[in-house]
């Protein structure tokens, strides 16, 4: 169980205090599928940031009941002067998982070859979202945070990501924010809104989608 | 504001730590040194060649007074001069290419600071203690007259270096200039941080002044242990630990307050 309970996030900016979420609340149970909608700027990130735990709210509580991933599915969460090997290690560490079950399935899963022991920052963005997203499936989280869905790679490995994320581990919770909803309407139960800093929820994808394009 | 990050007890919050820093720890060793030659003896290599360096130049030159013997005189100067530079130094860039790790909840700023702090203070202590044992043991410096009030002083002067540390590093968040001025205070302080002199050689007057300097009374105390009652060795200890307390304070205040607006990029 996550729950979020009225939190606030504001960030200073040369122009004063910005509020970029103004009470959010939300829920999410064991098995949960969660889509978000919301335009650029509507405080998508800074919501899977906050509920990531990777930044704190400025008011509210926010309470993980399940461990709770990184934001998923792009080329962040890497440091650049680091081997992807190198990186695998570090995260695992981190995460207290076991680097040598976790280094096999990386290297099958990412296809990245002899390229696995160079820097990070010399991948191109491909590269990178691909041993990002293999990391991501090395070490088990209850609920998965999905920052605009993967599109990673060609349209084959594309495919061997959605079947390792939403066939293998239909089990756990997702929470996906997306500008867009085809996505959201194929994997997602519950469906939610994101504007003026309210996080509002409708009882399905397309009413959700009705009033994302209507506001 | 209150965020339960899970129910943690302080037993696993400590293990996470734990985890956190060693991961960071070895992250930075890996990409400071590599896996090449002898990789991570590094940390504790490069100050000894300096300081050994430093230690032959100043006896070849005889430029020193002869008031003390040179080769322990430098070896203990030295050895401090890198243990508060170094240490101080390397928090100025601390954080700008970790901010990716930053998405990892456990992954917080003042651990990037820690991690280096660590590394540096291990890195000038292994170096000092190595350094030393084999130049005593080759004979060409004595035994120290008293090991505990010495490693008394290694401490407070590594607290000291954290501490400053903390607040250099926190306040080159917010400008990069910060860390570019340091290393210039940081080279004109050299004179007056204590390693070329002892109190005692100074006019009464500008005694007083020297004692305000918080590495000079480190070294006093460090000095002061290894020569034993044969020189008069002056230092505040009370004042010295109100200073690192204060310091301290501030650079953890620091940390916190620059951490809020740090976010992975």
């Amino acid at each position: 169980m996550i729950q979020l309970d009225q939190v606030v996030k504001r960030y200073r900016t040369r122009a004063g205090r910005h509020t970029v979420l103004d009470g959010v609340s939300l829920s999410v149970s064991k098995g949960d599928k969660i889509g978000i909608l919301g335009r650029n700027g509507a405080g998508k990130s800074t919501l899977i940031r906050l509920i990531s735990g990777a930044e704190l709210p400025t008011r509210g509580t926010i309470v993980r009941g399940m461990s709770v991933s990184w934001p998923l599915a792009f080329g962040g969460a890497f440091q650049g002067s680091l081997t992807g090997i190198d990186n695998v290690r570090f995260i695992c560490r981190v995460y207290d998982s076991n680097f040598k079950d976790a280094l096999p399935f990386v290297e099958d899963f990412c296809e990245l070859g002899k390229f696995l022991k160079e820097p990070v920052k010399t991948y191109s963005s491909g590269m990178r979202a691909r041993l990002a997203f293999a990391i991501s499936m090395a070490i088990e989280f209850d609920c998965f945070l999905i920052d605009e869905v993967i599109s990673v790679g060609d349209t084959r490995f594309h495919e061997k990501c959605r079947h390792e994320l939403f066939d293998k581990r239909r089990d756990r919770s997702m929470i996906i924010v997306s500008h867009e909803a085809r996505n959201i309407r194929e994997h997602c139960s519950r469906a939610c809104v994101l504007t003026d800093g309210q996080l509002r929820e409708f009882a399905d994808v397309d009413t959700a989608y009705a009033h994302y394009q209507a506001a | 504001m209150s965020t339960a990050p899970q129910a943690t007890s302080v037993a696993s919050g400590l293990r996470i730590q734990t985890r956190v820093t060693g991961a960071l720890i070895m992250r930075e060793i890996v990409t400071r040194y590599g896996r090449h030659n002898i990789g991570f003896m590094w940390v504790f290599a490069e100050p000894m060649m300096f300081t050994l360096g430093v230690v032959i130049v100043w006896s070849l030159l005889r430029t020193h007074s002869t008031r003390l013997p040179v080769i322990p005189f430098v070896v203990t100067g030295y050895s401090s001069l890198l243990l508060w530079r170094n240490t101080i130094g390397r928090c100025g860039n601390a954080v700008e290419p970790n901010r990716s790790l930053l998405h990892h909840r456990n992954v917080r700023v003042l651990d990037l600071f820690v991690a280096r702090l660590l590394l540096e203070v291990a890195g000038a202590s292994i170096s000092f203690l190595t350094l030393a044992t084999l130049i005593t043991t080759a004979g060409f410096m004595p035994p120290p007259y008293d090991i505990f009030p010495m490693l008394i002083a290694w401490l407070l002067l590594a607290w000291f270096a954290m501490s400053m540390g903390l607040i250099v590093g926190a306040l080159s968040v917010l400008s990069d200039a910060v860390d570019r001025v340091w290393h210039v205070i940081g080279y004109l302080f050299l004179p007056i941080s204590g390693m070329f002199f002892m109190v005692d050689w100074l006019p009464q007057r500008i005694q007083n002044l020297a004692l305000f300097v918080p590495t000079v009374n480190c070294i006093e105390l460090l000095r002061g242990a290894y020569f034993g009652p044969g020189i008069h060795a002056h230092y505040d200890l009370p004042y010295l630990v109100t200073v690192n307390l204060v310091l301290l304070l501030v650079g953890l205040v620091a940390v916190k307050g620059v951490a809020g607006t740090v976010e992975g990029e």
